[in-house]
């Protein structure tokens, strides 16, 4: 039982599903977190393209659209690879050596923290705490945490990602 | 009668294989033919042996840990036989590290089974709730404030005021928000609570709701935390389906209901009013008190906003009186503290103990040290915001006063050990740094000083008029302190100060004496 996961692939942007996907939290009391996280399960993305929908169905300004979304860190704006591996860079990470790790990702994907390896393969993301912080260092790959990191496991994990 | 085994499904526990573990478990149980009743726990917190399984028996509980896949075949083998296995760790209840706990908060977490409502009412869950309402509101809120119950978030702010004030406020709609955005490195009680026993959580919730005269909740978590989501919306399900949430609960007047809400990854929205924006769906911008959020709080509307581990100690302290809760402590901390052993450290987990139990204590004869084997040099409490102290200060009893009177917190109890290859003056610089990422910007001294603090540390370092640098720095330190809307930039001072004044070797200036301490 894995919960929480998602493995799916992502649908491109299409502002029909996009619109269903936003009525469906209209609902709610303070509703922006709840679009833009459907947006995100949706597409993978917030696509520029979705702020003035969401200003419109809200009734408030694109601006103030635009300032949540670039507010959060995890409403990105662009698609990311197919995958997603967070390394764990907070402290409890650092005291157990994520720092080489971190720098090891870096090297064998050949892009700094924060980018997509050219081949699209797979994103590597900074995270500022997995709650794993007793068998650190850890990471994420799509969901799925991984810790007791150490260079082989780290391997592996990017060797699944770049498949 | 059916064999039971317990293994954890706990975030932790998964990432180290509790999943595989769990299937390899069932499949020797096959080949060796018999189909156990396997349940998925939260974790005991004794992270060094998870994966740790199991297994009821007429004397109680027996583990096994840290299991395998390769262990499953072995282990099923001793579980049916006689026991003996590399792995037996005994009765789970007599392993020294979890009999020397005082378990109040945690009393269920990594026993019950975190979906089953009927599970956690069979371990004395619901209890607390039904002896609110036989109290009414007046004398819950008088209970708590009785207790001595402090906010468990870092603030120290005692709960029962908190509940008091919105109490007063005149009936309207109120809030009851908990703040699970445990964001804190060295932290995850509040990730353990919400996979393991989410229902002690809801149980203080809606005992909050009834005292105040709120009914609806919001449980704001991370989405950094994608299992303990999963598990509190599943129990926010059965809470409904057994009358712990809804209309008139366990028959009463009072009508409470809940709902999870999951940020998008920025650390400030820890901060109780940044988080309320957010949960307005603003960006997560720290507000300015007064108004208090009692007063005005979510959609301006009075509002109780506690931390996952104070409103999850609610319940226990209606159940066995506030004296029972208070006798433990010491000075003004009083009740137990999830205090949760982190970084590089042997044993590593959740350890509840009475407030008073000291750093020293905590690190070494309980943590076992640290796992690379190297000397200890540092332990950092209270999260990224916390002061980081040397072996001098390990006699410092865990205590917020005690903590205080050091330049330190104790935060959200968060404990991070580093051996000595750490490097101060890099962690000071990325205290600094992560306060320039996460800050919200809106108040000047922590948008403006996190960064150019970073560039005064990277002078000092180099060498660059040390003097006249490290003065600018703690310059720059007292005017985030004093200066900042709330505990990012103001706090953000303890980690850099501390690795200046404890470890000034590493900021190449010569190593201050130990007979000055």
């Amino acid at each position: 039982m894995q919960l929480g996961i998602s493995t799916h692939r992502y649908r491109p942007w299409d502002k029909d599903i996009a619109l269903v996907r936003i009525r469906e939290h209209l609902h709610r009391e303070g509703p922006l977190l709840p679009i833009l996280h459907a947006l995100l399960e949706e597409f993978g993305y917030i696509d520029e393209a979705a702020e003035p929908l969401i200003a419109e169905e809200l009734n408030i300004t694109r601006a103030e659209v635009h300032g949540v979304i670039t507010f959060y860190h995890d409403f990105r704006r662009e698609p990311a690879g197919r995958h997603v591996l967070k390394l764990c860079r907070a402290e409890a990470c650092q005291a157990a050596g994520g720092d080489p790790l971190a720098e090891h990702a870096e090297a064998r994907l050949g892009v700094p923290m924060g980018s997509t390896a050219p081949d699209g393969s797979v994103t590597l993301e900074p995270v500022y705490c997995l709650g794993l912080c007793a068998v650190a260092p850890s990471a994420m790959l799509d969901g799925r945490v991984v810790a007791r990191l150490d260079r082989g496991r780290l391997d592996a994990l990017l060797t699944e990602a770049q498949r | 009668m059916t064999l039971r085994l317990y293994i954890p499904a706990d975030a932790g526990a998964l990432a180290v294989g509790a999943d595989e573990v769990a299937t390899a478990i069932a499949s020797a149980a096959a080949r060796q033919n018999v189909a156990p009743d396997i349940v998925r726990t939260g974790s005991r917190g004794l992270y060094w042996l998870e994966p740790m399984i199991e297994v009821e028996t007429p004397a109680g509980r027996v583990a096994y840990g840290p299991v395998a896949p390769s262990d499953a075949e072995g282990v099923m083998r001793a579980v049916l036989g006689n026991g003996a296995h590399p792995l037996h760790l005994g009765p789970t209840e007599e392993i020294p590290w979890l009999k020397r706990q005082t378990r109040l908060t945690f009393a269920r977490c990594g026993i019950i089974d975190p979906r089953s409502l009927a599970d956690y009412r069979a371990h004395s869950g619901g209890k607390g709730l039904e002896r609110a309402l036989s109290l009414g509101p007046a004398a819950t809120i008088e209970e708590v404030l009785q207790s001595g119950l402090r906010g468990r978030g870092g603030a120290g702010f005692p709960t029962g005021i908190k509940w008091r004030t919105a109490a007063q406020t005149p009936p309207q709609q109120k809030y009851i928000v908990c703040n699970a955005d445990e964001g804190d490195s060295g932290t995850f009680a509040d990730r353990m609570i919400m996979e393991g026993d989410p229902f002690v959580l809801i149980e203080g919730m809606v005992i909050a709701g009834i005292a105040v005269g709120a009914t609806k909740g919001y449980v704001y978590t991370r989405s950094e935390y994608p299992h303990a989501v999963a598990a509190m919306e599943a129990a926010i399900v059965a809470a409904r389906h057994g009358g712990l949430l809804g209309e008139r609960i366990a028959g009463s007047s009072f009508s409470f209901d809940l709902e999870v809400r999951v940020g998008a990854g920025a650390y400030v929205c820890g901060e109780e009013t940044s988080l309320l924006d957010s949960l307005e769906g603003k960006r997560g911008l720290v507000r300015a008190k007064p108004p208090l959020p009692a007063h005005q709080g979510l959609f301006g509307r009075p509002t109780i906003i506690n931390n996952v581990l104070s409103l999850a100690s609610v319940p226990i302290i209606l159940d066995k009186g506030a004296a029972f809760y208070r006798d433990f402590g010491m000075g003004k901390s009083r009740g137990t503290m999830p205090i949760q052993l982190a970084g590089n450290i042997k044993y590593g987990g959740l350890f509840e103990t009475a407030f008073g139990v000291t750093l020293g204590e905590l690190v070494d004869d309980i943590g076992g040290g640290t796992r690379s084997g190297r000397p200890v040099r540092a332990a950092q409490v209270g999260g990224p915001l916390g002061a980081y102290f040397p072996r001098a200060l390990f006699d410092t009893p865990f205590d917020y006063e005690a903590f205080a009177a050091r330049d330190g917190l104790i935060g959200h109890g968060g404990v991070v050990v580093f051996d000595d290859s750490v490097d101060m003056a890099k962690q000071a610089r990325f205290a600094m740094e992560f306060c320039a990422i996460e800050s919200c910007g809106k108040c000047t001294p922590c948008r403006v000083g996190s960064t150019r603090g970073m560039e005064v540390i990277d002078r000092i370092v180099r060498g660059e008029e040390r003097a006249a640098n490290t003065a600018l720095l703690e310059d720059l330190c007292n005017t985030l302190k004093f200066g900042s809307l709330c505990a990012l930039g103001g706090f953000t001072p303890y980690p850099v100060m501390s690795a200046l004044t404890h470890f000034p070797e590493d900021f190449g200036a010569p190593p201050r004496l130990q007979a000055a301490e």
